[in-house]
């Protein structure tokens, strides 16, 4: 274990990882040929789980169920799914506002998490969080965060106390591409580097910061390349392509976890949604032809049709797949309905411990 | 600057007050803090400071007068200082109000309809005070308007209330007995013949003897007593035999004590009051009001006539030797007419006792707002029958009046049957 | 019973605790080779080495927030600040992060972190480096701020807060780090939320804290001299507020004067104003007073920055008001 290095500025990190065409170019189907086919399965599933829960969160949304803010992952399943595969139990994500995707692959029951979102007692923060505030300790999801690149701080804090009690975890830490602008991105990436903490930054370049495309955000669109300002392993990786993500995450996850270094990865995904259920899909900021056009790059339609390619799937397994997640969704929200809501008395109970 | 001498306002219920006596005449000297003049209020004679120094420049209103609270009395100015706006003779009537002293040169009053309230300062209506100087003001039964203040605006502050609640201790203190005070009444005196009355002269068939004070104020209070009240009656006899025993034994032990039987009915009524807390109440219009102390009022007969009734507090807490020093204090006190305003008020049952005088038994009329009164006759020897024997017994018939509106007829009788036990079997005070 | 500096005493608290639980680590700039900007690590990168004892970046916002995500997955970071000035680069973390993490998550994720450090002005440091901020800490819940006025309180509270399972504010003064004082032998934990009467008496009760204690104690001796007997108390743990103690003694004096070196507007006094006013109305025999910092950004010159913040001339002439009382002449 090695303590810090005050003032070392080797760069032989960014060697073993670096390039534009890492990884190299391969097909999802090709992808799909070589990976176990439980697992695709399961890869599939996880993605449909996203997608179906999110689409029936922005039903209830418009019929007033669940308030405030709701930003909706449709699109970007395939990093959340791909990438937390590479995960093991004990490892910790952190995320931003656009969670629910991230705490369901991570496990997080359905039925709780959609009670979180309509404010119940049952919810995963007790009600108290809400959308944006999803948390869990037992599977060592540390939320949830509203504020842009408020997470990734505290990524870096749970990849010292890792290294610092010397334990094996890796953290992930989710955010957008308009995070990298702000500050705490810059101070985080910098102690990760200087430190060599186990923790990976995983951007979901999604090209959108709300209203704004990253042309007009941000002095340098290929996001990964910041990293060379912290002498940091990068690399950008399709996400929409889930086998490709999961390929990449694995590798940094490696590194994390043997080297004790963190990661910049660039995901160029995007989605099909507002930025929340209070924007429109499609409209000044971009157009509803280009939402269609992306239509077709859908991760579960892509690798639905590798799957059957490969006939590892057919009609019969996606309708029966299909109806199972619907039923799981609809169970979750039919739990989340009969939940009560959190006692008044909560509302003054884990402002201070003890 | 001049510095008015006004009528204050002694107690809560006092619109006017008589001029009782000047202790210093016109050109005397008079500092702050003193007494310039008695005066009467409807329960007590009291004395009134001057708020600043200078001459006595001027009495305005002489010994005998009644005049409303807030009254302008007389005048203390510097010597050669204009008066003469404020001595300009006015009706009753078109008096008013005018501002305290310090609030700055004094203007011609206008005509007002005369209202009994006490004086308004300059600050129009309000009296300044800090909340501890409220709170302090009340809790002694004192009125803030009679209070000078001295913090900013003329704030009436802690040191302003001690003050005055100091030298009216000392202004007792120092008070020389009325002359025609008598000697308490003593119980049980051997009756003297009435001399017969001198034939009436010839002249007008009746006099009116104008209310004192104090007649006014036990007229109002009990009629409105006794016309909304729905009084009953319960009488019971005791037999005082025991207590008797009780009276002669402490005499025995310590002859300067002199328990009376009132001190011994006074301790057992709040023996029995504790057991009996509905009877320790008060109809509140909209609630019954149970009070968690108890306080018992003493009925007693003023010299020149008229009722009074102090009070002893906190008797659920006190042994019988101490309500029995407490009652003596406050009895004479009462009989002279030197008590406190928070000494005769707060009561939450009283006991009107009027065996001393022979009588058998009477009923009272309650005093708003308690819920009860006790009128206790005289303990008598009689013949009473005892397992089918005759024998001479110590017997005193009590009545109980009662508020039906708090106490009903069974509560009633209850209370009187613990009261008799405890008076028949006097160890239970010892518990 | 040793006589020690304030920074010394925190030291001590730091290594006591350290020694004890190897979940602690301290992190801020120049803690560790430099022994701390104002000596306040001193030696303790020797002791406990560099994995415990980090020297940051100039990343106030990033090691914060650093302390917060370590915080909630097992370690107990003491973050220092070296000076509360340049907390505010890190507000988003101390108040979006470490206050509400415990609340947002149901319960299930606390934040032991102490984030330490002196603030308030030192001389002629000018506008930026000068601010007293515990105010705006203390307005958040989930939040305890805590500011000791001596080293033996410095000790005691450092010990405490840094065994509070919640995140604790805790501002230091540098003009206290130099001064001495008795602090007991032991584990002299002091518990938050509890006033010190630094001065009993039974005039008027003063409330002050941090370096304004000295300026109220100052005073009260010379008020003593004139037969005044002030009560000065210090509050010590400003959030939680120990409002009994405060209530009792102006139930007993009737009157109080709270000084403070912050701005006057929603300042730390006008939340005990409050406090006292509701709870003691009818015991106030004077309106309470504040003497509080100017309301300006703190000026360089010597001279103006004098004007600017309480003195105990100042503090005498709020009490002389309170109490009704014409100063002895020769004051003002």
């Amino acid at each position: 274990m090695q303590p810090s290095d005050v003032g070392s500025n080797t760069a032989n990190l960014t060697e073993l990882f670096c390039g534009p065409d890492h990884p190299p170019a391969q097909t999802l189907e090709e992808r799909a040929r070589r990976e176990d086919p439980a697992l695709l399965k399961t890869l599939l599933e996880q993605m449909l789980l996203i997608r179906r829960f999110e689409e029936k969160a922005a039903e209830l949304y418009t019929l007033g169920k669940i308030g405030g803010f709701c930003h909706l992952y449709i699109g970007q399943e395939a990093v959340a799914v791909g990438a937390i595969s590479t995960l093991e139990p004990d490892d910790y994500i952190l995320a931003s506002y656009r969670e629910h995707g991230h705490a369901l692959v991570r496990g997080m029951d359905p039925g709780e998490v959609m009670a979180e979102l309509c404010g119940k007692q049952s919810g995963v923060s007790k009600g108290k969080g809400g959308s944006m505030h999803l948390f869990d300790k037992r599977r060592h999801f540390l939320g949830g965060h509203a504020i842009v690149g408020g997470q990734i701080p505290l990524a870096v804090g749970a990849a010292f106390a890792s290294k610092y009690l010397k334990q094996p975890r890796v953290t992930f830490c989710f955010f957008g591409e308009a995070a990298v602008n702000i500050g705490s991105f810059h101070e985080s990436l910098n102690l990760a580097a200087l430190w060599k903490l186990p923790v990976v930054f995983i951007c979901e370049n999604n090209r959108f910061g709300m209203g704004t495309p990253i042309e007009r955000a941000s002095s340098l669109y290929d996001l990964s390349q910041k990293a060379c300002a912290y002498n940091m392993a990068r690399t950008w990786v399709d996400g929409m392509d889930v086998l490709a993500v999961r390929e990449v995450l694995k590798e940094a996850v490696e590194r994390a976890r043997k080297a004790s270094a963190p990661t910049l990865i660039e995901a160029r995904t995007y989605r099909f949604m507002g930025h929340s259920m209070s924007d429109p899909a499609h409209g000044h900021y971009r157009t509803k032809s280009e939402v269609e056009e992306q239509r077709h790059h859908d991760p579960i339609k892509t690798l639905t049709a590798a799957l059957e390619t490969i006939a590892l799937i057919d009609s019969e397994f996606l309708e029966e797949l299909d109806q199972k997640i619907r039923d799981i969704v609809e169970e979750a929200v039919a739990f989340a309905e009969r939940s009560p809501e959190p006692e008044p008395q909560e509302l003054y109970t884990d402002i201070y411990v003890g | 600057m001049m510095v008015k001498v006004l009528m204050p306002k002694g107690s809560d219920t006092m619109t006017e007050g008589k001029v009782l006596k000047w202790l210093k005449k016109e050109g005397d000297q008079v500092s702050t803090g003193e007494s310039v003049v008695e005066i009467e209020t409807d329960k007590v004679d009291m004395e009134v400071e001057a708020m600043g120094s200078g001459v006595l420049r001027k009495i305005l209103v002489q010994a005998g007068k009644v005049v409303p609270v807030g009254e302008l009395l007389a005048l203390v100015a510097k010597p050669d200082e204009d008066i003469s706006s404020l001595v300009i003779p006015q009706s009753r009537a078109a008096t008013d109000a005018a501002p305290v002293p310090h609030a700055g040169p004094a203007h011609a009053p206008t005509s007002r309809g005369a209202t009994p309230s006490a004086h308004e300062p300059a600050n129009g209506g309000r009296v300044l005070a800090s909340p501890l100087a409220r709170r302090m003001a009340q809790e002694m039964g004192l009125d803030l308007n009679r209070i000078a203040g001295s913090g900013p605006a003329g704030r009436i502050v802690r040191q302003d209330v001690e003050r005055v609640a100091a030298l009216a201790v000392e202004a007792r203190a120092a008070r020389v007995p009325e002359a025609g005070s008598a000697a308490a009444h003593t119980p049980a005196a051997a009756p003297t013949l009435p001399r017969r009355p001198a034939p009436a002269p010839t002249g007008p068939e009746f006099y009116d003897e104008p209310l004192s004070s104090m007649r006014k104020v036990i007229a109002t209070r009990l009629v409105q007593s006794k016309a909304p009240v729905p009084h009953f009656y319960l009488t019971i006899e005791v037999d005082m035999g025991r207590a008797k025993e009780l009276r002669e034994s402490a005499k025995a032990l310590n002859p300067e004590l002199s328990l009376s039987y009132n001190d011994i009915i006074l301790k057992a009524c709040a023996a029995a009051l504790q057991l009996h807390p509905q009877v320790n109440a008060s109809f509140q219009g909209e609630a019954v009001r149970y009070y968690r102390r108890i306080h018992l009022g003493v009925a007693v007969a003023v010299e020149e006539g008229g009722l009074i009734t102090p009070v002893i507090r906190n008797c659920e807490g006190k042994s019988l030797q101490e309500i029995s020093r407490e009652a003596k204090d406050l009895i004479a006190r009462a009989r002279s007419r030197k008590l406190n305003p928070d000494e005769y008020t707060g009561a939450t049952f009283s006991l009107s006792n009027l065996g001393m005088m022979g009588i058998e038994e009477f009923s009272a009329v309650i005093n708003p707002p308690e819920g009860a009164i006790l009128a206790v006759g005289a303990v008598a020897e009689k013949p009473v029958v005892v397992k089918g024997q005759v024998e001479v017994g110590f017997r005193c018939r009590m009545t109980l009046s009662c508020d039906h509106r708090v106490v009903d007829g069974a509560t009633g009788a209850k209370f009187l049957q613990t009261l008799k036990q405890i008076l028949e079997n006097p160890v239970y005070l010892a518990f | 019973m040793s006589i020690l500096t304030y920074r010394e005493a925190l030291n001590q608290a730091m290594r006591e605790e350290m020694r004890r639980d190897e979940t602690i680590v301290l992190m801020g700039e120049e803690v560790g080779f430099y022994h701390g900007a104002y000596k306040v690590s001193k030696g303790m990168l020797e002791e406990f080495g560099p994995m415990r004892v980090l020297d940051t970046p100039i990343t106030e916002l990033g090691f914060t927030g650093l302390g917060v995500g370590a915080a909630m997955v097992g370690l107990r970071p003491i973050v220092e600040m070296m000076t509360f000035n340049f907390a505010l680069l890190a507000l988003d973390q101390i108040v979006n992060g470490a206050a509400k993490m415990l609340y947002m998550s149901g319960g299930q994720f606390p934040v032991p972190l102490v984030i330490r450090g002196p603030g308030g002005a030192a001389h002629q440091l000018a506008a930026q480096h000068s601010q007293a901020l515990e105010s705006w800490f203390c307005h958040v819940p989930g939040l305890k701020v805590v500011m000791p006025s001596t080293p033996a309180d410095a000790k005691g509270l450092l010990k405490t807060a840094i065994r509070d399972d919640n995140p604790v504010i805790f501002i230091e003064s540098e003009v206290l780090y130099g001064t001495r004082g008795e602090v007991p032998e032991g584990e002299c934990l002091i518990p938050l939320g509890v006033a010190d009467i630094k001065r009993r008496g039974k005039d008027v009760t003063l409330i002050a804290h941090s370096k304004m204690v000295f300026v109220a104690l100052e005073a009260a001796a010379d008020l003593e001299r004139e037969g005044v007997d002030v009560e000065v108390i210090d509050p010590r743990t400003l959030r939680p507020l120990d409002t009994v103690t405060l209530v009792q003694s102006v139930k007993k004096t009737n009157r109080a004067v709270i000084v403070e070196e912050g701005w006057p507007f929603c300042g730390v006094g006008a939340q005990i104003v409050d406090v006292l006013q509701f709870r003691a109305f009818d015991y106030l025999d004077a309106p309470i007073l504040r003497v509080t910092g100017a309301d300006v950004p703190t000026p360089y010159a010597k001279n103006l920055e004098h004007l600017a913040f309480p003195d105990k001339q100042h503090v005498k002439d709020a009490v002389n008001k309170v109490l009704y009382r014409r100063p002895v002449s020769g004051d003002k």
